[in-house]
């Protein structure tokens, strides 16, 4: 798009890869005004490398609060990948001489990021059934890296978690009794601090997992990354608002909660499955929460249509969190 | 009084028009925001058709559970600050009734293909 953009990333890539003489490709994907992602090629004598900038533009330092920072996405990324967790490797740490902001340069991975597509293409159909477990492997490896190669991330247990989305909700100023209902619920059941507390990947669902004909292939987006308590990715990748319609498959639509737990406990994890019941709980209600923030966004001056419609879907998470709290009927939510 | 036609019909037509002859002419970016933008209108649609109902049938359910009168936004105000300090629970009756009631009927209009609405939906159809 912008042509010193583009000029500058040709400079820095030729300035440490060795051999290469400039970019081409470069297209924005995805993110708002304080986060681009873009798509770009590597252009090499031996042959193109694919790649992946992640960068937030100079001038829009200051990350939101529980945002982990580009640099240590960048460190965790590394961490990941060298402990031989499924992950894009890390090619370059962007250096403010640079002029290019902040963030960094990691491989391109192919495969497929889009829930529906996962879900129903052909081409998934044999790795489906095995992916819940092998996410339960991927996470058991991500809650066992070592903290003491890791940057200062946020610690988190129930009670600081709690206490950040009530004063979320309580900033919204619009009342949502389903909300109120499972705040009373996650605070009159607030098992403590976990008794291991590890990495937490933090957003590890749908959207942030790139997915292959062979399974899973990169995990992405440590923005949200903790420490705190490793059931916590457990629950949210059940979340109801991850099953894109097949809400009998709790894992992701694609997977039972039987088999991810499996997966956790073949790489010598060990599962609390009231814990994760606990944080899928949460989980609905922290994605609740994020959708009226979309609205609220939408709201002080961000016209976009998309975040006003995300705004509408936190309703969803009120049906959810209604089937997981007060269930009619026998059956309860994903409950099999 | 304003004149005929609705804002239901007007909205209705104009969807319609984007969607049978614009959406097929649009590829990319633009055709995923045309879409959302015809999702926004159709839950116009069913806000302008539905809400008038559900919002009447939910003061009354607030009215009789709090024991007060107020605006709707008011009544539930004070709910949510009733289950906040427990004073109402999912022991106190009625309460559990008008969560989910009040809760379908946003669904309703919000996401109405939301598989978790429609298995409840089913659920009440076939008891």
């Amino acid at each position: 798009m912008s042509e010193s953009f583009e000029a500058g990333l040709a400079r820095c890539v030729t300035s440490w890869c060795d051999g290469a003489t400039g970019i081409a490709g470069a297209s924005r994907l995805s993110g708002g005004a304080s986060q681009e992602t873009w798509s770009f090629d590597i252009v090499h004598p031996d042959g193109n490398i694919g790649a992946i900038l992640r960068r937030a533009p100079a001038g829009y330092g200051a990350a939101p609060e529980r945002a982990a920072g580009l640099d240590a996405e960048a460190v965790l990324m590394q961490r990941a990948h060298a402990a031989g967790i499924p992950s894009p490797p890390v090619l370059h740490v962007l250096q403010p001489a640079e002029e290019l902001g902040t963030g960094f340069i990691m491989g391109r991975i192919a495969g497929e990021t889009i829930p529906r597509k996962i879900l129903r293409d052909e081409i998934f159909a044999a790795v489906r059934p095995k992916l819940a477990r092998q996410l339960g492997g991927v996470l058991c490896k991500i809650h066992r890296l070592d903290p003491a190669g890791l940057p200062q991330l946020r610690r988190m247990n129930p009670a600081t978690e709690i206490a950040e989305l009530t004063r979320d909700y309580q900033g919204m100023d619009w009342p949502r009794p389903v909300f109120d209902l499972a705040l009373r619920w996650l605070r009159d059941n607030d098992p403590g601090p976990s008794p291991d507390v590890t990495l937490v990947h933090g957003d590890f669902r749908h959207g942030n997992l790139i997915i292959g004909a062979d399974g899973v292939r990169a995990v992405l987006d440590w923005e949200l990354a903790h420490f705190g308590d490793p059931m916590e990715d457990l629950g949210w990748i059940c979340v109801n608002s991850w099953r894109f319609g097949a809400i009998d498959q709790p894992v992701g639509g694609f997977g039972t909660r039987e088999d991810l737990f499996a997966g956790y406990e073949a790489e010598g994890g060990r599962v609390d499955a009231a814990r994760v019941m606990y944080w899928e709980v949460m989980g609905t209600l922290r994605w609740g929460m994020m959708c009226c923030g979309m609205m609220q966004r939408f709201r002080t001056g961000d016209r976009s249509m998309e975040r006003a419609m995300i705004g509408r879907r936190a309703s969803e998470t009120e049906i959810d969190l209604l089937r997981l709290l007060a269930p009619r009927g026998i059956t309860r939510a994903g409950g099999r | 009084m304003q004149d005929e036609p609705t804002p239901v019909e007007l909205l209705t037509a104009v969807a319609a028009f984007l969607r049978d002859d614009i959406a097929p002419q649009l590829t990319g970016a633009s055709a995923f925001k045309l879409r959302v933008g015809i999702n926004a209108l159709d839950l116009v649609v069913r806000q302008l058709t539905l809400a008038q109902a559900s919002d009447a049938a939910e003061h009354e359910r607030l009215s009789a559970l709090l024991a007060q009168d107020g605006s709707l936004l008011d009544l539930n105000r004070k709910l949510a600050e009733a289950i906040a300090s427990g004073t109402v629970d999912l022991a106190t009756p009625g309460l559990a009734e008008h969560l989910w009631q009040t809760t379908m009927d946003k669904l309703a209009v919000d996401q109405p293909n939301y598989a978790s609405y429609r298995r409840e939906l089913e659920r009440e159809k076939s008891s």
